[in-house]
């Protein structure tokens, strides 16, 4: 196991952020902001963090934050980028979004700022819908799932952001989960190392919107690590690192049904559906470790 | 005006700790933990979303949310949840 004591016991999130109790979205930030340290600016579009910072004039992050139009975050975050490296200073500019504006909303100035070069770090922190809003279908939302906007469960699939930033050849990319902290602080700490745009994709179960019990967050993001429906790795220049959770869900999988049954948004999910994703599990392992292999 | 004044103006929040008022009354279960079980690995430490617990895994109630993610995840199951009385 990784040991705790590398990592700082400072707290750039303060007592409290007015996230939801067992909210992984501040579990993961927390994470990120101990492994990019005070030098560092936070770019927000509209997400649950833009809303959980906490009350005007006060805030609970205790890094410069910019908050920033939904669709705007990764063109700001450009700009900062390269005003900061003009006026020779290294600090780390970080844009922290949700999924809608990754996937959806925020993709047009993603894209363009990958293809510019942007010494930036992407983190798309995941819950696969809508959350600030009151869990809409997002982009993110993986089919069976129930939203507000599928009272039925989605009919399409989640959409895979991350061949499309593979599509861009970052120096760094990698998928994390916020169940794994000292991973994800890892990765961060990697990520920032690179001169040049690099992308981490967190999987941040959401208690409300996912309808499981608050204690379950971590055991969520474990549970979908071990089913292998997220798997964990990392591309450095093209070449992919399967991490060693993911090879051990690779061999042995869990059953799909552990992850989804405790989940209230998969309940009444057709069985038609769950084949299907647990499918698509096999051949997304197939690709990465042939992948892996290849590099 | 000098610059800081003009800053003075802009709608800037600063940091506080209870920025979003003490979240620890929102709590419907608290934690109380076992000393007698507890080896201090302190995973929940690591888990707390909110790092409400301090390096001698003391847990600050005044801000504690009560979602469980300690109890649940302690492998000594030294930490349980008790329904708070009003």
């Amino acid at each position: 196991m990784d040991t705790i004591a590398e990592i700082p016991k400072e707290e750039y999130v303060l007592k409290c952020s007015s996230a939801c109790a067992g909210c992984s979205d501040s579990l993961a930030l927390r994470y990120v902001l101990k492994a990019a340290g005070p030098d560092t600016v936070l770019v927000i579009p509209a997400c649950c963090t833009s809303v959980i910072q906490g009350i005007y004039p006060n805030t609970a992050f205790n890094v410069p934050v910019y908050n920033i139009a939904f669709g705007a975050a990764a063109a700001c975050a450009s700009g900062m980028s390269n005003a900061f490296r003009a006026a020779g200073k290294k600090t780390n500019v970080i844009v922290y979004a949700g999924d809608g504006g990754t996937l959806d909303i925020g993709i047009q100035a993603m894209s363009g700022a990958f293809e510019r070069g942007t010494d930036f770090l992407y983190i798309c922190y995941d819950n696969e819908a809508y959350g600030n809003t009151g869990m809409q279908r997002s982009g993110a939302t993986p089919l069976g799932a129930k939203t507000t906007t599928t009272p039925t469960g989605k009919t399409d699939f989640k959409k895979d952001i991350d061949g499309i930033i593979a599509a861009h050849n970052p120096p760094y990319m990698a998928t994390a989960a916020a169940a794994y902290p000292q991973d994800l602080f890892k990765k961060v700490q990697k990520a920032l190392s690179f001169r040049g745009p690099s992308f981490i994709h967190v999987l941040a179960p959401c208690p409300p919107g996912w309808r499981y019990s608050t204690e379950k967050t971590v055991e969520m993001g474990k549970l979908a690590v071990k089913s292998g429906i997220w798997v964990l790795y990392e591309r450095e220049y093209g070449k992919l690192t399967m991490g060693a959770q993911s090879k051990v869900a690779m061999k042995k999988p869990i059953p799909l049904e552990d992850y989804l049954s405790p989940q209230g948004r998969f309940k009444g999910i057709d069985p038609k559906n769950v084949e299907i994703l647990k499918q698509r599990i096999q051949k997304n392992f197939a690709k990465l470790s042939a992948e892996e292999a290849a590099s | 005006m000098t610059p800081s004044q003009k800053r003075e103006r802009l709608a800037m929040s600063r940091p506080l700790e209870g920025a979003t008022g003490k979240t620890g009354t929102w709590r419907v279960f608290r934690p109380v933990v076992d000393k007698e079980t507890c080896n201090a690995c302190g995973l929940c430490a690591t888990y707390c979303p909110d790092g409400v617990i301090s390096d001698d895994l003391e847990i600050d109630l005044t801000y504690c949310k009560g979602c469980g993610i300690c109890a649940n995840e302690c492998p000594k199951k030294a930490i349980a949840m008790v329904r708070e009385e009003k």
